[in-house]
């Protein structure tokens, strides 16, 4: 066999390309890789952002101060009236308890005001609880906890840095690591995030009245679009005959699965609050536009789930003599009911993170109470998280990154059981 | 809840006369189906379908006529003062009314008129109410004895109730066709009355907008400038920077997990991808706010630049990273959903795996992809809650991706949330807005629809 000089040569070319082409075959590769861990490294740092900025609000600063229920202050005529109580002076127990814990500061207002601003607000509301459950504390000192203001609390957690730029003097800066020496600072379970409504005061903020709205809005979503978004499908998939009308529906629906939530909004808005008189800022409301929302995406899962049942469950159940109701109605619906189920679960899912049409009918109004009925004014657990984000104060920020954390959760819930139910009634025909 | 108790109620008395029906028809059979046309459970639901439909129904007509009517009841009631108000007067007076009639609390009412109307309208609302409650019940009774009379062996009592099963599911099923038509005619209908007052040329064409109208008409910029042009540029800087982070990202994982990856590691990473998807906008708002802008600017600082805290590129990154799932998941389909047969013909060429991909499966997939990406293109323009908390608010014509600019989305936002007055230029212009942003989504996912249905007919 005789090798031509040519042949030598295009060998070793070929040799070169071929190792060029395997290079170029694993930098493909790499690049798939790399996009993959791009985007997983951005999942990772938006969780780990918002988990870092979070965690601490589910913990409270709380102050223990020996509260004197003076009786003069509280109730100086002696009666023990339940309005009495009620409007008693609790500020200046705290007051008095500060300068007895204190003396210094008892001539110097500046410093009596920069140590008192570390007591929330709230606290008096504390004070005023344990007298009216127990009124035979008037009169007795007893060691209180009391809920830390913002500041002190931010300073506790060490989310300001410990000098003046933390919003208190030096002075009063000794004295809170003095009580922290002492034991009388400590971290608790911040229940109050889960059982308030909203509040001007960070540290009194809750969810509590956002979480009923969105809960209302859930339900009423549900109630309505999945009868309607079942029927829609059972219609399409098992009745409608192919012409120009059922066209003209499947166009629709696909191209509402993807138009703007927002212009679902502005509709809402128009027909709802417009036309039809509705009240504004109402869980009602927003639980009808969010069902316009959902239900294209519950039709079009529905339809699946639906199409998935094969055709001799059908033939079966019409040779037993079963009409085309009954066919639909006793087999093929029950046989799609867990895929129906999941699609639902997970348009549910997308619904309790929307956010942008309720912003269109005034659910993001500053509402302190929780909603009795779905037809008071409410937030919704996104639309909270909104508001938080635009509140300058630093507190905030923490409460924010908490209130996604609890949306995160709920969402995490409900996608757990979609897949839970898709695993357990999965079916391979 | 009052209005709970009587929808349960009607719901109670079906339930109960579908067991009379049913023990009728039973009784009627004699112990033998044959005589009976149906099975008895459809008689059953045969009465309590005119138990209780005509009742619902009724119900609900009340509730839609009965704002009107009370609405000129109050207002014929008000005395000769109020006929001299102009009709926005007037409709702020109802509003008012309506509010305290439905809280009940008539403390802050404006002015002793008011406050008279509001518990003449109250009084008017509980009448109504008591009115309806009875009128239903007697209805639902008077369906539930005509139903029973109606049942004989002879009734065909399942055609009956399919056919009333058919027209809900027909009617369930139009109600996507009705959203449709709602949301145009609202839209038009707002957008004609706001371009009866701004020409539509100097709102589509328009390089200044600033909808901020002064309370008073003698006041400097007394008329707020509607060019919406900085809108629709910075809408589109932010949706290609989106475009420009997603589309590679997302289509380089598509074909990795579709190509190369282990079944393991593709079970592990996709479902860790959809999770991108599950995140609410509102948390990548905040996301984009928190971290990624301040990042950016320190970047920018470092190197020389002024990023501006609300610029276009810290949105556009983190409205991307919303879409790379979007993107990455509907790609997959297409590649999978490409025939063996070409890649198979392609190898036996002695094409490399990469090579393969490049010049055969992408060609192969590449309408399904555009019309994944259109679809993605329509999501980032109409995404609002990243922009609202990230992008600006004040417009500016510019291309430059460090500085701030504002979208459609962003305005429609600012525009509606808050007072409104709905005879306003600066509220209609919201609508006008919307009308742009649906007529460009829709066409947007008419084409991408098309391109993806016509592509999968190609290899089914």
């Amino acid at each position: 066999m005789s090798a031509s000089p040519v042949a030598k040569l295009s060998a070793r070319d070929a040799g070169q390309r071929l190792r060029g082409r395997y290079r170029s075959e694993r930098r493909f590769r790499m690049y798939g890789i790399c996009s993959i861990a791009v985007a997983l490294v951005f999942l990772a740092v938006l969780l780990g952002s918002i988990i870092s900025h979070g965690y601490s609000a589910f913990v409270q600063t709380k102050m223990a101060l020996p509260i004197d229920f003076a009786a003069d202050i509280i109730d100086p005529e002696g009666h023990r009236d339940h309005a009495a109580l009620s409007s008693a002076d609790y500020r200046a127990l705290i007051a008095a308890a500060l300068v007895r814990k204190f003396p210094d500061i008892e001539d110097d207002r500046t410093a009596k005001r920069d140590l008192s601003r570390a007591i929330s607000q709230g606290a008096e509301n504390e004070l005023r609880k344990i007298v009216l459950d127990d009124p035979s504390v008037i009169g007795s000192t007893r060691e209180v906890w009391l809920t830390a203001a913002a500041p002190a609390d931010m300073l506790e957690k060490g989310n300001v840095p410990h000098n003046s730029d933390s919003g208190f003097s030096d002075a009063t800066l000794a004295k809170l690591d003095q009580m922290k020496a002492d034991g009388k600072i400590k971290l608790a379970f911040n229940s109050n995030l889960f059982t308030s409504g909203d509040s001007r005061q960070p540290e009194l903020a809750g969810l509590l009245g956002a979480v009923v709205g969105s809960v209302y809005s859930l339900l009423i979503t549900i109630a309505l679009s999945f009868p309607l978004g079942v029927a829609a499908a059972v219609y399409l998939e098992e009745f409608a005959k192919k012409n120009r009308f059922t066209d003209l529906i499947e166009v629709n629906i696909n191209n509402l699965a993807a138009v703007p939530s927002i212009v679902f909004g502005l509709l809402a808005l128009e027909i709802f609050l417009n036309v039809l008189g509705l009240p504004r800022s109402a869980p009602l409301v927003g639980g009808l536009a969010l069902t316009l929302v959902s239900l294209p995406t519950i039709i079009i899962s529905a339809r699946v789930a639906l199409k998935a049942v094969p055709p001799w469950i059908r033939e079966a159940a019409q040779g037993l003599g079963a009409s085309r109701q009954q066919m639909v109605m006793h087999h093929v619906l029950p046989l799609a009911m867990p895929g129906i189920l999941t699609g639902t679960i997970i348009a549910m899912a997308r619904a309790i993170g929307e956010s942008a049409p309720l912003l269109m009918i005034g659910m993001v109004a500053f509402v302190v109470d929780t909603p009795a009925t779905p037809m008071d004014p409410a937030t919704a657990l996104p639309v909270q998280v909104y508001l938080w984000a635009a509140s300058p104060e630093r507190a905030f920020v923490e409460r924010t990154s908490a209130a996604i954390l609890v949306l995160l959760a709920c969402l995490a819930v409900m996608n757990a059981t979609a897949i839970y139910l898709r695993k357990k009634f999965e079916r391979r025909w | 809840m009052q209005f709970l108790t009587l929808v349960c109620g009607l719901l109670l008395l079906s339930t109960l006369v579908f067991r009379l029906g049913r023990g009728r028809a039973v009784q009627l059979s004699g112990g033998s189906g044959r005589v009976l046309h149906s099975l008895p459970s459809y008689y059953g639901y045969f009465v309590a379908l005119w138990c209780g439909l005509p009742a619902l129904i009724l119900v609900c007509a009340w509730l839609i006529f009965e704002p009107f009517i009370l609405k000129s009841l109050v207002l014929s009631s008000l005395p000769a003062e109020a006929a001299q108000m102009t009709p926005v007067r007037l409709s702020l007076l109802m509003n008012e009314v309506r509010q305290m009639a439905a809280s009940g609390d008539y403390r802050f009412a404006s002015d002793q008129l008011a406050r008279d109307a509001a518990e003449h309208y109250h009084g008017l609302k509980s009448i109504s109410f008591a009115a309806m409650a009875v009128s239903a019940v007697c209805l639902a009774m008077l369906g539930a004895w005509f139903g029973m009379q109606r049942v004989s062996a002879k009734l065909r009592g399942r055609n009956a109730v399919e056919g009333i099963v058919t027209l809900f599911l027909i009617a369930s099923s139009t109600i996507a066709i009705f959203t449709t038509i709602g949301i145009v005619l609202s839209l038009l209908f707002e957008s004609l009355r706001f371009f009866s007052k701004i020409p539509i040329g100097d709102f589509l064409f328009g390089l200044n907008w600033s909808p901020q109208m002064a309370m008073r008409t003698d006041q400097v910029g007394s008329s707020g400038a509607f060019g919406a042009v900085p809108l629709f540029t910075g809408t589109l800087l932010i949706s290609v920077i989106a475009m420009v982070v997603a589309v590679p990202i997302g289509l380089l994982s598509a074909i990795y997990m579709a190509e190369y990856a282990h079944p393991k590691f593709r079970s592990v990473a996709k479902p860790l991808l959809e999770v991108l998807a599950g995140i609410p906008t509102v948390v990548y708002g905040f996301f984009a706010v928190m971290t990624v802008a301040p990042a950016l600017r320190d970047f920018g600082a470092q190197l020389g630049f002024t990023i501006s805290a609300e610029s276009a590129l810290s949105t556009g990154i983190v409205m991307g990273v919303m879409i790379i799932p979007f993107i990455s998941s509907l790609s997959d389909d297409v590649i999978t959903a490409v025939p063996d047969s070409l890649r198979h013909g392609s190898y036996g060429l002695g094409a490399t795996h990469s090579e393969t991909i490049k010049q055969v499966v992408l060609p192969a997939a590449l309408p399904g992809i555009v019309g994944g990406v259109l679809l993605a293109v329509s999501r980032a323009i109409g995404e609002t809650m990243i922009v609202v908390m990230a992008a600006g608010l004040s417009a500016h014509l510019t291309a430059n991706p460090l500085a701030s600019v504002t979208t459609v989305t962003v305005q429609i936002v600012t525009l509606l949330v808050g007072d409104q007055e709905f005879d306003s230029p600066k509220t209609l212009s919201a609508f006008a807005l919307g009308l742009v942003l649906f007529c460009v989504t829709l066409a947007l996912n008419v084409v991408a629809l098309n391109v993806v249905r016509k592509y999968r007919e190609k290899y089914d």
